[in-house]
């Protein structure tokens, strides 16, 4: 009760208070909208937001399971070969501070723009990182008392990554995923303000805000918001079922 | 000096296999099923790094400055926005983590919606304030505040974890000193707070400099790397060197905002240890 | 038969660089088949390190170290020794059930016999309604019981512990001192057992072995027979008396 009163409670009064400003202010649409208007568009457009999400939703799909599935492996190869992990992770770490949405032009000419290929492949190189940097993170972090305890029992290299290795690092490959999973939304659909196929949610929110039709932008932005949410959940019920033994999510 | 050496082989070997695949690489790209797996290698879409490092060197057009002084000019004019988005989304992210630590309810109505706009594209909305150039603030200060609205939430909830990081024996203590809330903030909740607000910081400044390109493309704000990255890819087929030169830019861009938050660090951090914060 | 025999052993961490140092300096230690014996001695004299060497995680400087009749590294490599340390180390991600089985499990033991051998071995630690927890739902002293059953799963004929009820309350240590001592009195199995605990060593053990530090090495050896290892022989006058005894060795 008292973890859910409070969020409810802020999020009503927060409502009702845009919405009295807006109509008792006159605010102007371009400014902000109110939560009614926009809440009319989203019944009205609902169609053209599922079918806009799908295809922003199949991009950032596709670009979380290709960048993570690349991640894993190169986080594996990393934590094998010491060299290559001592190079990869500085260089990692300086490549993730950088905008990597810009690439998203570049990317549009490499590749047909006409395709999805260039907004999945930058989705893909954005959650990359994060994956790859926490994983890795795990897969070195060993606790010094079961390398130990591993050694008592003559276990090999092979049985200490399936049994120790691996699974030690779940927790880290999560928080990662956590991280992707979003960031995998917000690339896919900001991709498209950078030109490229315009089929998206974020192709949708800069058309109508080029017609003014400002509570229709606001419409497919909160559609936007579903679409990372939902990114989120389903991230968080795959860390649990996956680790039954965890007792709290996000430390 | 390891990192430096880390990073330029990694340089390198991305500059070796860009070149091995211009090589190798079909000139038109590799089609599997209608779909173009691999990208066209030839000049147009894949210049030479050469060719690009030449590009710097020449005018932006004909006559014009070198294309490099624009770009640095462009990164500087970005900078500032970055850095006045940073500066307003940290601070507004400080002040939120002080107030949800000092008021339970705070945190129990707030964190929730912090945690969520981190997950969900709310960066999507900058076409939308764009509307606000000219009237509310001028268009530049637009742009801020999308890169202050990104830097805000890594800001407020590492911070969070931070004020709420000290033990409860150190929190006793200061009981027992008779210290009020405040003094408890300043001798050790902040201090506490440190190797959980830097990690924090850094997040937040590359994410000030995505919402400042994306910003600037989407608002259509003249003048800085997003807007140059944009109008040098639209060339892209008479001059496809110069959409890198602005890509090198918005580069170098990133490298500047995260040198400069880790230099913030270097003496308050000597003699801590390091954390790893995961806002999310 | 000799459960170890550590002859000349000498250990030097670091050797030929400015952070040398003389761990173990000319150690010299058997142990019988079926008795008990405690390493105690000031912090950094090499208790630890002595149990290491036993356990074939390092390997020594000089000297040799004999196992159950062969060397150490045989003796690891077929599980001739349980350990157990000051942290329990459970493995999170299994239960407590699967961290029991997991050393049965890399001898290749078939599924039903180790969770027959997990069942019984959690019996004799009273952890038996536990089996289906995860380690992050139990008490410190239970996670420390279940690293006991741990080493003891395979029924090793040797047990090393290294301050295993470090970290305990005096209750919960006392408790599973008393649970130890039935365990290895059931299982005839050999234990050499460091600890700080001078009425710990006294209590547990057949013999106390006392070292000191800089250069870490054997000063003495006590012998202990208590009439009973129970709350009476808590009580008795020879358990004071061996107390003192030790307490007087280590003062050197
Ligand atoms: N891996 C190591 N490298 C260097 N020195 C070590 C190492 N392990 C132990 N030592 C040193 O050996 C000495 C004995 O350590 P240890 O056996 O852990 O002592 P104890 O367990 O009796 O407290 C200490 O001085 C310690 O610093
Ligand atoms: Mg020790």
């Amino acid at each position: 009760m008292r973890r859910v009163v409070p969020p409810v409670v802020v999020g009503v009064l927060a409502l009702v208070l845009w919405e009295l400003t807006v109509t008792l202010g006159r605010v102007a649409p371009f400014i902000l909208p109110a939560p009614s208007a926009i809440g009319a568009q989203i019944l009205e457009q609902r169609g053209n937001i599922v079918d806009a999400a799908l295809a922003s939703g199949a991009n950032a799909l596709t670009g979380l399971i290709g960048g993570t599935l690349l991640a894993i492996l190169a986080a594996l190869a990393a934590s094998r070969f010491r060299l290559l992990g001592e190079v990869s992770v500085p260089f990692a770490a300086v490549l993730n501070a950088l905008p990597i949405i810009a690439l998203a032009p570049i990317l549009n000419n490499m590749f047909e723009s006409t395709s999805s290929v260039p907004r999945r492949l930058v989705t893909g190189i954005v959650v990359f990182f994060p994956v790859f940097l926490n994983l890795l993170r795990g897969l070195r972090e060993v606790d010094p008392v079961h390398q130990e305890l591993m050694r008592t029992y003559a276990a090999g290299g092979w049985t200490f990554a399936r049994k120790v290795r691996l699974p030690g690092a779940l927790p880290h490959l999560f928080t990662g995923l956590r991280q992707a999973s979003s960031l995998a939304v917000i690339a896919a659909v900001v991709a498209e303000y950078f030109g490229g196929l315009q089929d998206g949610l974020g192709a949708r929110i800069t058309s109508a805000a080029a017609f003014t039709a400002y509570p229709r932008a606001w419409a497919f932005v909160a559609g936007a918001c579903l679409l990372g949410l939902s990114f989120y959940l389903v991230t968080l019920l795959l860390e649990r079922l996956a680790m039954p033994w965890r007792t709290r999510l996000i430390s | 000096m390891r990192r430096f050496l880390a990073v330029l082989a990694g340089l390198l070997t991305g500059a070796a296999a860009w070149e091995g695949y211009k090589a190798v690489g079909n000139p038109d790209g590799t089609v599997l099923f209608g779909v173009r797996v691999l990208p066209r290698a030839d000049d147009l879409s894949m210049p030479h790094l050469w060719t690009i490092a030449e590009r710097l060197g020449a005018p932006e057009l004909t006559g014009g400055r070198p294309v490099w002084r624009v770009v640095v000019d462009a990164c500087l004019f970005t900078l500032g926005i970055t850095t006045a988005g940073f500066v307003a989304g940290a601070l507004i992210g400080l002040a939120l983590a002080v107030a949800m630590q000092r008021f339970r309810v705070v945190e129990r109505g707030l964190l929730p919606y912090v945690i969520i706009s981190q997950t969900v594209p709310l960066v999507a909305l900058a076409p939308l304030i764009a509307g606000w150039g000219g009237v509310l603030m001028p268009p530049w200060a637009t742009v801020a505040v999308i890169a202050a609205y990104l830097a805000f939430f890594p800001v407020a909830v590492g911070m969070l974890r931070g004020l709420q990081s000290p033990s409860a024996a150190g929190v006793e203590l200061m009981r027992s000193y008779a210290a009020g809330w405040w003094r408890t903030l300043v001798t050790l909740r902040l201090p506490a707070a440190l190797p959980y607000l830097f990690p924090a910081l850094r997040l937040a400044g590359a994410a000030a400099v995505v919402g400042a390109v994306v910003g600037e493309i989407s608002t259509g704000t003249r003048g800085g790397i997003g807007r140059l990255l944009i109008e040098y890819a639209r060339e892209a087929t008479s001059d496809p060197a110069k959409v890198y030169t602005a890509m090198l830019g918005a580069a170098l861009l990133g490298l500047l905002v995260a040198g400069a938050v880790s230099l913030l660090e270097l003496p308050l951090m000597r003699h801590r240890r390091h954390v790893e914060v995961a806002t999310l | 038969m000799t459960a170890v025999a550590i002859s000349g052993v000498t250990k030097v961490f670091n050797p030929g660089r400015p952070d040398e140092v003389l761990a173990l300096s000319d150690v010299d230690l058997t142990v019988a088949d079926g008795e008990f014996v405690s390493l105690i001695g000031p912090s950094g004299c090499g208790k630890s390190t002595l149990l290491r060497l036993i356990a074939d995680l390092i390997a020594p400087t000089t000297g040799t170290v004999t196992v159950a009749g062969t060397t150490a590294a045989q003796a690891r490599r077929d599980q001739a020794y349980g350990i157990a340390f000051q942290q329990a180390g459970l493995f999170e991600w299994r239960t407590v059930r699967r961290n029991v089985e997991l050393p049965l499990e890399l001898r290749g033991a078939g599924r039903a016999e180790r969770r027959a051998k997990a069942e019984e071995m959690l019996e004799l630690v009273g952890l038996s309604e536990f089996a289906g927890h995860y380690p992050g739902q139990l008490s410190g002293g239970m996670q420390q019981r279940v690293a006991i059953a741990r080493a003891l799963a395979v029924q090793p004929p040797l047990l090393l512990m290294d301050e295993p009820f470090g970290a305990l309350d005096e209750m919960t240590r006392e408790r599973l001192q008393a649970e130890l001592l039935a365990v290895c009195a059931a299982t005839g199995t050999s234990t050499v057992f460091v600890t700080h605990s001078i009425s710990e060593a006294v209590f547990l053990s057949d013999r106390v072995v006392v070292m000191s530090a800089r250069p870490g090495r054997i000063t003495a050896a006590i012998d202990v027979k208590l009439p009973s290892r129970d709350e009476a022989g808590r009580q008795a006058p020879a358990y004071f008396d061996k107390i003192t005894e030790v307490r007087k060795a280590l003062r050197g």
